[in-house]
């Protein structure tokens, strides 16, 4: 049994949290006026290094949301020696994420292979138009520059 | 220019447009009060950038959006009442302004029989109310007005209960004169007079009725069964959109500001305050009472979570009629004795 208290004394509790919160600070950020620092870690927007690209299609294939295009086509590299065979090398022609389909699950940047998709903490790409979400591989390099270095290795 | 004012129509429409400017103002100062202490409480900062500084401009804002918006009536609706609620509410809300004194000379009309009438007038809000519940062709704004008039009916009774004890201690039913009765010297302590307001010469009891009594006429939060959210959308004011609902809003705010201010006026010593002079600073003091009490409103509805229908019956009848009664009672027998 819990012990008697005053009757309305649960009234008075509620009254003083109320008033002291109204007194003390708010928890609220400002946005465009101050701006949040997020994590290293947020899922801001994905980044591609292009040159590391192989064009294996994982990601668009494994995309559930099915918001990255890519097309490619294979180049003829001359021989690495005199005499041998010329080696064909896939090259990037496109390479667009939608945001406006995109649910930032991360499974593209989780399953490339060549370390092409970063994570990065930016996210002010906000737009007035629902087909400016589309970014083309010349923004999404862009974004490769805000991609925080990653953790020191653990010696 | 006298001459125009020596005309009683003038005058009249004088004070009138005096009287609903002020009104109007301070009620949008209250909305705006409500907004931004309602953000604090939880921690948020509320409007912020309506009007360049903390979002002052908000509830002129908001009142413009409101005119903009259709005025739909439902086509099932009983047109000419539904269209005439929200003016119903509003005029009796106003009309209680009557009697109020902002200082020895500064009072539209003081009526002799002040206290009743502003009772009177504060009822007919009732009335709009169930007016609007009623003509809404719709089950949750019908809800709201049968709650509203329970309601209404059950605080009614102790909050004229409560006010009789101030009007034994004055002898007056005027409002001006229960305000002169405070400002004279309670008691002598030696050589200083001791000025009290009602509310300390033995009405707490009195005051804590009449301020929950007005809780629930204001239909305020604990007592706002009639527009539950959570229950019936929006209660009797949810078919209303536009000016009508901007009507039933002012309504509801100005309401607190007359409500406030009788309750000033009975309890707190209304314009009077020790040391002041009534006739400059008395409506700076009734304004500054006023709001005190409007803070406390705002205060509880957001520390406090609604009643229940029954709970809300049974308080007003078990606890506040008798204890109201009561009161009366040891009031009048003091009276007598002393």
């Amino acid at each position: 049994m819990t012990p008697r208290t005053m009757p309305g004394s649960g009234l008075a509790k509620g009254l003083w949290l109320t008033l002291r919160t109204l007194f003390s600070k708010t928890a609220t950020i400002h946005y465009p006026l101050e701006k949040e620092v997020p994590v290293a870690r947020a899922r801001g927007v994905i980044a591609l290094d292009a040159d590391a690209c192989t064009v294996c299609m994982l990601c668009a294939r494994d995309c559930p949301d099915w918001c990255i295009y890519i097309e490619g086509h294979k180049e003829m590299q001359p021989p690495a020696k005199e005499g041998g065979r010329p080696r064909s090398r896939a090259t990037l022609d496109r390479f667009d994420i939608d945001y406006a389909l995109c649910m930032y699950c991360g499974i593209c940047v989780e399953v490339c292979p060549f370390d092409a998709l970063f994570w990065s903490p930016d996210y002010e790409y906000s737009e007035t138009s629902i087909t400016s979400l589309l970014h083309d591989q010349e923004r999404l390099g862009a974004w490769l520059e805000t991609v925080p270095d990653p953790p020191a290795l653990e010696s | 220019m006298s001459a125009l004012f020596d005309g009683f129509w003038a005058l009249l429409g004088l004070k009138v447009l005096v009287s609903l400017l002020v009104i109007l103002n301070v009620a949008l100062v209250i909305i705006f009060a409500e907004l931004k202490i309602s953000a604090h409480m939880q921690s948020r900062v509320g409007p912020y950038f309506a009007g360049g500084r903390y979002g002052w401009a908000q509830p002129i804002a908001d009142g413009i959006k409101f005119i903009q918006k259709e005025d739909l009536v439902p086509r099932d609706a009983d047109r000419p009442v539904f269209k005439l609620a929200p003016m119903v509410v509003l005029a009796g809300t106003v009309a209680v302004f009557v009697i109020v004194p902002f200082s020895p000379t500064l009072v539209v009309r003081n009526l002799d029989l002040g206290v009743f009438y502003a009772l009177a007038a504060g009822s007919i809000a009732t009335v709009g109310v169930l007016m609007a519940g009623w003509s809404s062709a719709n089950k949750y704004s019908l809800m709201g007005g049968l709650r509203a008039a329970a309601q209404l009916i059950a605080y009614e009774l102790p909050l004229v209960l409560a006010v009789v004890g101030v009007v034994i201690h004055a002898g007056t039913l005027s409002m001006s004169g229960i305000v002169e009765a405070q400002a004279e010297p309670f008691f002598h302590l030696g050589e200083t007079a001791i000025h009290l307001p009602y509310l300390f010469q033995g009405q707490v009891i009195g005051f804590g009725i009449f301020f929950i009594a007005m809780l629930a006429e204001l239909s305020r939060t604990p007592f706002d069964m009639p527009i539950a959210e959570s229950e019936l959308v929006m209660g009797y004011l949810t078919e209303y959109s536009g000016i009508r609902f901007t009507m039933f809003f002012l309504g509801e705010y100005a309401g607190m500001f007359a409500m406030s201010a009788i309750a000033s006026s009975l309890f707190l010593g209304g314009y009077y305050f020790p040391g002041l002079d009534s006739a400059t600073f008395g409506p700076i003091v009734l304004m500054a009472k006023v709001g005190l009490l409007v803070f406390v409103m705002i205060w509880f509805r957001w520390t406090f979570p609604r009643f229940r229908e029954d709970q809300l019956q049974s308080f007003a009848w078990r606890w506040m009629v008798p204890l109201s009664l009561v009161n009366i009672a040891v009031t009048a027998t003091f009276k007598v004795v002393f």
